[in-house]
Order: C-alpha cells, then sequence, then structure tokens
C-alpha cells in the first residue's frame, strides 16, 4: 500500500483505509446478542399482552399490592443488609489498612472475600441451613444446651431469615470494594497533619473521614443494588412464597400467570432495572467525584 | 449475585505495587481486636456446617457416617445429579474461558493499539453486565435460547454465551490490569519491525506479557462458572449449583458436603490467582 511506503512506522500511523475495524465485529455481534438483545427483550415483553399487541396493563400491575409489597421488602432487605454490610466491611477494611499486600494474610482475606461476595449464593443459603436451620448445629446445641429455641417459626426460612446470610455476603462485598479507597489515603496527609500539631483522632475527623465518604457511600449503594438483584441464597433457602421480587419473577417466568397477567416478568424486570439503574448511576457519578482524591 | 466487583482487589495487585499507607494503620491491638471478632463471626457457620457434615443422623453424635454414606459409589440417587452437573459445569468453564480468550482477548488488544479513543466506551460495555442483574437477564435469555434450543440443542454448554456475558466485568478486569502494566504498542512495533506477522505477534509477543492477567481472567471465570445458579436454574439446565439444590431434597448431609467442598475449591483458586499476582509484583516492572 502507498500509505507504507509514506509513513514508515505504519503500526501506528492509520492507514487511509484500513480493515482492522472487521476485529471489532466479533465482539460487537456478541455484545448485541447476548447482552443488549436480551436486556430489550426482557424489558420489552413488559408492554406485550399474550397476543403480541401493546399493552400497559403489566406495567399497571406494579401497582398491585402484591408486587408493592416484594418491591418494598427487597428495597428494606436491601437497604439494612447494605448498612450492616457497609459498617462491619469498613472496620475490616481498616484493620488490613497498612498489611503487607504481599503477605499470607491479605491473600488469604482477597480469596476468602473473594468466594464469600460472589461465588456462594446457593451454597451459603445451605451454610445457614446447616447452622440455624431447625436441624442446624447452634440451633441444636443452643436448645439442648442452654433450652434456647432460636428457630421458633423455622424464621429462616423466612423473610428475616434472608437478613443474616445477606449480611454474610455483603461484608466481603465492601472489604472488596472499599478497601482500595482506603488503601489510597495518601501517608503525606498523616505527615503534614501531624507537622500541624494535629492528631490521630484529628486526621481521622478532618481528613480521612471526608474524603472517604463519597467512596463509602458509593460502596454502600453498590451493596444495596446487589442485594436487591441477589437471586440465589433467596431461591435456595426461602421455601415458600415470593416475598422479594427476583422470587417474583422466577414465579411469573415458571407459572406465565402471576396475578392472571402474562409477561409479568418483564414488567417486573423493567422495575428492577430502573431501581438498579439509578443506584447504580448514583454510584458511577460518586465515585468520579471521589477520584480527585485518588489520583 | 450480580455486582461484579470481586476482582478489584486481584486487579489491583497486578496493576501495581501499592506501598502501605504508612502512619495510618490502628494500633496492633485494635487490629486484632476487629480481625479476631468479624474473623469468629464469619467462621461459625462455616465451622458448624463441617460439624454439621460429621452429625451422625441416627445417634445425634459425631461420625464420618455422612461422608461415608454419600461418596458410596452405590449411592447414585445423589451421586448422579452431582458428577453431571460437575461436568456440565467443567465443560462451562472451558467454554467461557475460551470465549473470553478468543472473543474479548483480541478486541482488547486491537483497542488498546489501534483504537484508543474507543477505550472508554468499551469499558462501560464492558462493566455494563454489573448493572444489569442475572434474573433480568435472564427473563430476555429465555425467548433467545428457545431459538438456540432449536438450532444448537438444549446441550448444557450453550449456557456458555450467557456465561461469557456474566464473566465479562471480572475478565475485563482483570486482563486491562495487565494491560495497563505493559506498553503493548511498543512491544507490537519491535516485533513487527523485526518481520513478526500479527498472528505471531499476538501469540508469540504479546499473550506471554499478559499472562498474568490472562491467568487471573481465566481462573475468575472458572470461579464464576461453576457458582453461578441463577441463569441455569431458570433456563432449566443441569448445573453444579442446580444439582446441590437437587441433592438438598434428598440428603442435607449431602448438599453441605459438597458445599464446602466447592467453597474450598474456590477459595483456592482465588488464592492462587492472588498469589500469582503478587509474586510478579514482588519482581522490579519492566
Amino acid at each position: 500500500m502507498t500509505s507504507d511506503v509514506l509513513t514508515p512506522t505504519s503500526v501506528r500511523a492509520p492507514r487511509v483505509r484500513s480493515w482492522a475495524w472487521l476485529g471489532l465485529a466479533p465482539f460487537a455481534v456478541y455484545i448485541a446478542l447476548f447482552l443488549a438483545l436480551p436486556t430489550v427483550l426482557a424489558i420489552s415483553t413488559g408492554f406485550v399482552d399474550g397476543d403480541g399487541g401493546f399493552t400497559w396493563a403489566n406495567i399497571t400491575a406494579l401497582a398491585d399490592p402484591v408486587i408493592v409489597t416484594a418491591f418494598v421488602n427487597t428495597t428494606w432487605l436491601s437497604l439494612l443488609t447494605a448498612a450492616i454490610g457497609a459498617a462491619i466491611g469498613a472496620l475490616v477494611c481498616y484493620a488490613a489498612l497498612g498489611l503487607p499486600p504481599t503477605g499470607v494474610v491479605r491473600s488469604t482475606l482477597d480469596a476468602a472475600t473473594g468466594v464469600l461476595a460472589q461465588f456462594g449464593g446457593v451454597m451459603l443459603a445451605f451454610v445457614f441451613i446447616a447452622t440455624l436451620g431447625v436441624q442446624g448445629v447452634v440451633t441444636v446445641l443452643l436448645r439442648d444446651g442452654l433450652g434456647i429455641d432460636i428457630q421458633p417459626g423455622a424464621w429462616l426460612y423466612s423473610l428475616p431469615g434472608l437478613i443474616l446470610p445477606y449480611v454474610y455476603f455483603q461484608v466481603p462485598l465492601m472489604v472488596i470494594t472499599f478497601l482500595p479507597a482506603l488503601s489510597a489515603l495518601k501517608p503525606q496527609w498523616t505527615e503534614a497533619n501531624l507537622v500541624l500539631g494535629g492528631t490521630r483522632a484529628s486526621f481521622w475527623l478532618r481528613v480521612g473521614l471526608p474524603v472517604l465518604a463519597p467512596s463509602f457511600l458509593a460502596s454502600f449503594l453498590l451493596l444495596f443494588a446487589n442485594a436487591f438483584s441477589s437471586y440465589a441464597t433467596a431461591a435456595a433457602l426461602a421455601s415458600q412464597g415470593s416475598q422479594i421480587v427476583p422470587l417474583q419473577i422466577r414465579a411469573a417466568l415458571t407459572s406465565e400467570t402471576v396475578l392472571g397477567r402474562e409477561n409479568l416478568a418483564g414488567a417486573l424486570a423493567l422495575g428492577m432495572i430502573v431501581v438498579v439503574g439509578i443506584v447504580m448511576w448514583l454510584d458511577a457519578a460518586i465515585r468520579s467525584r471521589a477520584a480527585r482524591w485518588q489520583s | 449475585m450480580s455486582a461484579a466487583l470481586a476482582t478489584d482487589a486481584a486487579a489491583s495487585a497486578v496493576a501495581a505495587p501499592r506501598k502501605p499507607a504508612r502512619g495510618l494503620e490502628p494500633a496492633r491491638g485494635t487490629r486484632w481486636a476487629i480481625g479476631l471478632t468479624v474473623g469468629i463471626l464469619f467462621a461459625i457457620p462455616l465451622v458448624a456446617t463441617l460439624l454439621y457434615t460429621f452429625r451422625d443422623p441416627l445417634t445425634g453424635g459425631l461420625s464420618a457416617a455422612n461422608w461415608v454414606r454419600v461418596f458410596d459409589p452405590g449411592n447414585t440417587q445423589v451421586l448422579t445429579p452431582i458428577w453431571t452437573g460437575l461436568g456440565n459445569s467443567l465443560v462451562l468453564a472451558v467454554v467461557t474461558v475460551a470465549i473470553v480468550l478468543v472473543v474479548l482477548l483480541p478486541t482488547m488488544i486491537l483497542i488498546e493499539l489501534r483504537y484508543p479513543r474507543l477505550g472508554s466506551a468499551f469499558e462501560f460495555v464492558a462493566l455494563l453486565p454489573i448493572s444489569i442483574p442475572a434474573i433480568v437477564l435472564v427473563v430476555g435469555l429465555a425467548p433467545i435460547y428457545l431459538q438456540i434450543g432449536r438450532a444448537l440443542g438444549t446441550g448444557a454448554w450453550t449456557l456458555a454465551f450467557a456465561y461469557g456475558i456474566t464473566v465479562l466485568p471480572f475478565a475485563y478486569r482483570s486482563i486491562r490490569a495487565s494491560i495497563g502494566a505493559v506498553d503493548l504498542k511498543t512491544l507490537a512495533e519491535a516485533a513487527r519491525s523485526l518481520g513478526a506477522s500479527w498472528i505471531e505477534v499476538i501469540v508469540h509477543v504479546l499473550v506471554p506479557n499478559l499472562r498474568q492477567g490472562l491467568l487471573a481472567a481465566s481462573l475468575i471465570s472458572v470461579a464464576v462458572v461453576l457458582g453461578e445458579f441463577t441463569i441455569a436454574s431458570l433456563l432449566n439446565r443441569q448445573v453444579l449449583q442446580t444439582a446441590l439444590v437437587v441433592a438438598n431434597k434428598i440428603d442435607p448431609y449431602a448438599s453441605a458436603i459438597f458445599t464446602l467442598l466447592s467453597l474450598l475449591f474456590v477459595f483456592l483458586l482465588l488464592l492462587a490467582i492472588s498469589r500469582a499476582a503478587r509474586s510478579r509484583t514482588g519482581r522490579t516492572p519492566s
């Protein structure tokens, strides 16, 4: 090609006519088919009735008391477990601050938080059944040893039973997302604080906490979104009813006629994506603000 | 679970060795107090589950009866679904890793070398699956898999197309951290000027330089695939996690045993990623 002759460093110089963009095609097609299309389908089926015509009926069904209750349940469960997870997780991050990054403790912490935060949905449910279930080890221990029944009415299998397993994966997620922000605090700031006559407490009060506040809030939002969209633990644990939105989607998908409506799953998916989308957008906005302290 | 940030720790470890923030560390006693309290609280359910698997179903005392019964080759009622699910999950892990290496990796290299301006848009797309819950995705995947079932059959391996999306943010972060630590452009130019073809550049020059990130991306993809439940169960495919639910209905001790083994396996997998990343950052950066 003539452009090669004109510009010897042809690797860097954009060619006049390049087919390199074709190399982007496989990924683009893959994303279109398995990310964009399912998302559009999930949302759009909410607007389609049984015969394929347009309808608002599924969307208005979101105002049904059963669905509203599910959204309210999911929201408070997510808020509560995100708050507990963020608080305990931040404490663990503080305790892990300054650990040698190549050390065994740090590696173990990374691996343990990774397992519990991401890869155990169903398995965490079984762990809690074996621990706090009606025949669980701790339940039996307290009942036979101290005469305390911690499972009256088998609450582990109902909505409040989700709190502990959710906290069990929220805390590790907080450690994963918040530790980088905490580690990015600049040592020079403590030195400056000391030189100016500040104390350890005044550093955290005047510098550390204000700088970390946006990252903390962003991590809290991420935890909220994580709990809100979590399905596996609840599916394996909740024995009856569909108290949270992901379980309502399961009911809508498997029985097809919840509240006598078809395609309700699409409307529920739309509701979820609106909530999670707003939360994740806030998260990104706060994170980009937080980033100015971490360059 | 959809929020996909577990790779952050591994990714940042690959990217650059970060000095511990001196002067900020908690006092030794504080660190131990927090670490031990939270550590013990989090160990209770796992230890309890281990004790649960050793509870004798008849006497209530300690015995290995459950382990013996569950792994008795004659116990096909439990073992058949578990082995089937595990086999399917392993096939899915291999196909998903192949998607990451064949579809994602070349695209990332191409963008780094030729279209750096697309970088931030590409990152947005790659991290998008974090914001789209699997339970939402599955609503739209159901009609798509109806068509795939007609064209390619209902084999479990087809789920890998969906899993490629699930692992995308994890794999992207791991590979991205590696790309950020290596000057791909100079390497590629050097190899090209020495007469290497583009295929040779990628296979013999770029991939070896990115191997840590590729290893991390592959191991994390394996871990995600082994733990995935939402999509598989709602599309009626038999994988490890759905098999655990089946086993739990037949024999709760069996599901507890396989849960512990799976958690341990994934823990070791992630520990390997973490150690591999650390050992590289220990060297002087080239």
